[in-house]
């Protein structure tokens, strides 16, 4: 599988925007080293704003800009770009259901260096609370593009939020992305797991280890995991023995609780992967970080095999 | 321009009728931002009457002048004002919080023409007008953004912040008019909690400061043609004025921040404005 950078990926696209599009603009607290808006800074100055280290102000100036008709993409890492303006995303730009993009780089355990203040784990479930808002998690760089073309495009306020590390391409470039459409990233018929982000290339390999042993995984990809949609959920659970939910993300807010909550009343056996209500901690590599906190291929396995059981 | 003494007059009157609409509102027995709703009245009635650029008809007129309470509790001054202007009919100022109005207890774009945003959740406005006004600068367009903020407001490190993106960006267009009306919902800012001094901050964040008498139409309008004329650097007013001013016994009160009146304070309230 090749490799690619979700966050290279979401600057270039970016720029490719900005060529195409006059409305779109920038904003960017002091990351933009690392969240890959230098890109955009340099290819379009004027349209980049350098709101220094104050995420609040950067919120709020974003929803003024797209009161005045722009198309405002507002920058930081997911844990700051979602846990310090709450309310100002809130209400200087969902109440209105204004034309901000806000991009939440570096999410979940990706930051592994910076530790537990620096690792948005619960970014999903705070942004999922706010009504008008959409909540989307791409997968690989791939789809790391579409989604930020699908989040411009769309009118009105979109939080994304972004994988640091290199990752597997799993979702192949004829995929298409729709806002509010799980895909089926891997055919099967035993168990059904609803993942996003990086955890959808430790299902897919789950997939393999558990097809040597005659159980068939059908992996999911909920990259809109707001709005989510419930029938189409329903629907690729039907006729199979359990369900499973893999997410780089606390187990409070997230995918587990959508799924669990679009399930129940029905009988079928569900287990999550996910962060068990903990914050993070620094590790000197991403694999070792995931590993500590149950976010494996192997997890995954127990996990069926526990729905199975 | 010069205003003419008739044109005094004339927001003299324009700002006591709003105060007649503010106490109208609220009515008796009910809860409601009597305090700082007055404490603006003349100044929301010089730039809507007076200053701004701006069309009823056409609320959306991308050329606009630009109003922002960020100090959002004071609306009722402001949809006292825009009903006058034509903006909605007055005798939707009659259903003030009832559900489903327009005359939301916070300023809500979506529901009423003529409001530029959410604001009410404290320190946001001057953030968004800061938004505003760079969309200005990127367009080449030559509409102004004015926003009123609070001296209790400014406690929310969210103004400083965009005190400094205002001066960085060198947001010549954009104006705050900051309502120094002394009290704050639990009593007078000196005691409370003290934001002073104001002048010297907003100085040393690079804004160009004037004072006011936020009760003299003539200063107003003055001042908010000597802020066209600055260049490179965004324009502070302070307005010193009085909380609940007009309204006699809720003068400087705390109290009336968000009080209720009673109905022989209402009744009296009336009489005061009416005309």
């Amino acid at each position: 599988m090749d490799m690619q950078n979700c966050r290279t990926a979401y600057g270039e696209t970016l720029v490719e925007l900005g060529r195409e599009n006059e409305r779109i603009v920038v904003l960017e607290a002091d990351l933009s080293k690392t969240t890959m808006t230098k890109l955009f800074e340099k290819e379009f100055p004027s349209r980049f704003f350098e709101m220094g280290i104050g995420e609040q102000n950067m919120i709020s100036t974003a929803a003024g800009l797209a009161l005045c008709g722009k198309i405002a993409f507002a920058n930081s890492f997911a844990v700051f770009a979602t846990g310090r303006p709450y309310d100002q995303i809130r209400v200087s730009a969902c109440i209105g259901r204004l034309n901000v993009k806000i991009v939440g780089s570096s999410c979940g355990l990706s930051d592994f260096g910076d530790g537990a203040t620096h690792q948005g784990i619960e970014d999903v479930a705070i942004m999922r609370a706010i009504p008008n808002m959409t909540v989307l998690s791409p997968a690989d760089g791939i789809e790391t593009r579409k989604i930020v073309r699908a989040a411009a495009n769309y009118e009105g306020p979109v939080y994304i939020r972004i994988l640091r590390n290199d990752v597997p391409d799993v979702t192949g470039e004829n995929h298409e992305f729709k806002i509010g459409k799980p895909t089926v990233i891997r055919e099967g018929t035993d168990v059904t797991v609803f993942a996003h982000g990086y955890m959808i290339y430790k299902s897919l390999k789950a997939a393999e280890t558990l097809e040597k042993e005659g159980v068939s995984l059908r992996i999911v990809n909920v990259s809109t995991l707001k709005p989510i949609d419930e029938k189409a959920i329903k629907k690729l659970t039907s006729g199979v023995k359990g369900v499973v939910t893999v997410e780089e993300h606390t187990i409070i807010g997230g995918l587990a609780s959508a799924i669990a909550f679009i399930l129940r009343g029905t009988a079928i056996p569900m287990e999550a992967v996910a962060i068990q209500d903990c914050f993070g901690q620094s590790a000197l590599n991403y694999e070792q970080l995931l590993e500590h906190y149950g976010l494996t291929d192997m997890a995954v396995v127990k996990a069926v095999k526990k729905v199975l059981r | 321009m010069t205003i003419s003494a008739k044109k005094i007059i004339e927001l003299e009157k324009i700002a006591k009728r709003i105060r007649y609409d503010i106490v109208m509102m609220i009515g008796a027995g009910k809860p409601g931002h009597l305090g700082g709703s007055c404490s603006i009245a003349d100044i929301v009635a010089v730039l809507y009457f007076h200053k701004m650029r701006h069309n009823p008809k056409e609320p959306k007129w991308p050329d606009r002048d630009r109003l922002l309470l960020s100090k959002g509790h004071a609306a009722l001054a402001q949809y006292a004002a825009l009903a006058e202007c034509g903006y909605f009919p007055k005798k939707e100022l009659s259903t003030l919080k009832e559900l489903g109005t327009i005359l939301q207890g916070h300023p809500e774009m979506l529901r009423m023409p003529g409001i530029e945003a959410y604001t009410g959740s404290l320190g946001q406005g001057l953030s968004v007008a800061c938004g505003m006004a760079m969309a200005g600068k990127i367009d080449k367009k030559n509409y102004r953004v004015y926003c009123v903020v609070g001296d209790g407001e400014i406690a929310e490190g969210q103004i400083w912040e965009a005190s400094m993106t205002a001066a960085f960006y060198k947001l010549d267009n954009l104006v705050a008019i900051f309502d120094k009306n002394l009290v704050q919902a639990t009593g007078p800012i000196i005691e409370r909690y003290d934001t002073n001094p104001h002048g010297e901050k907003w100085r040393a964040f690079g804004w160009e400061v004037m004072e006011v008498d936020g009760h003299s139409v003539k200063q107003i309008a003055d001042v908010l043609d000597e802020a066209d004329k600055v260049r490179g650097k965004p324009v502070i007013i302070i307005a010193h004025t009085i909380k609940g001013k007009g309204v006699r016994f809720a003068e400087g009160k705390a109290d009336f921040h968000h009080g209720i009146m009673t109905q022989e304070q209402y009744e009296t309230a009336r009489r005061l404005f009416e005309e």
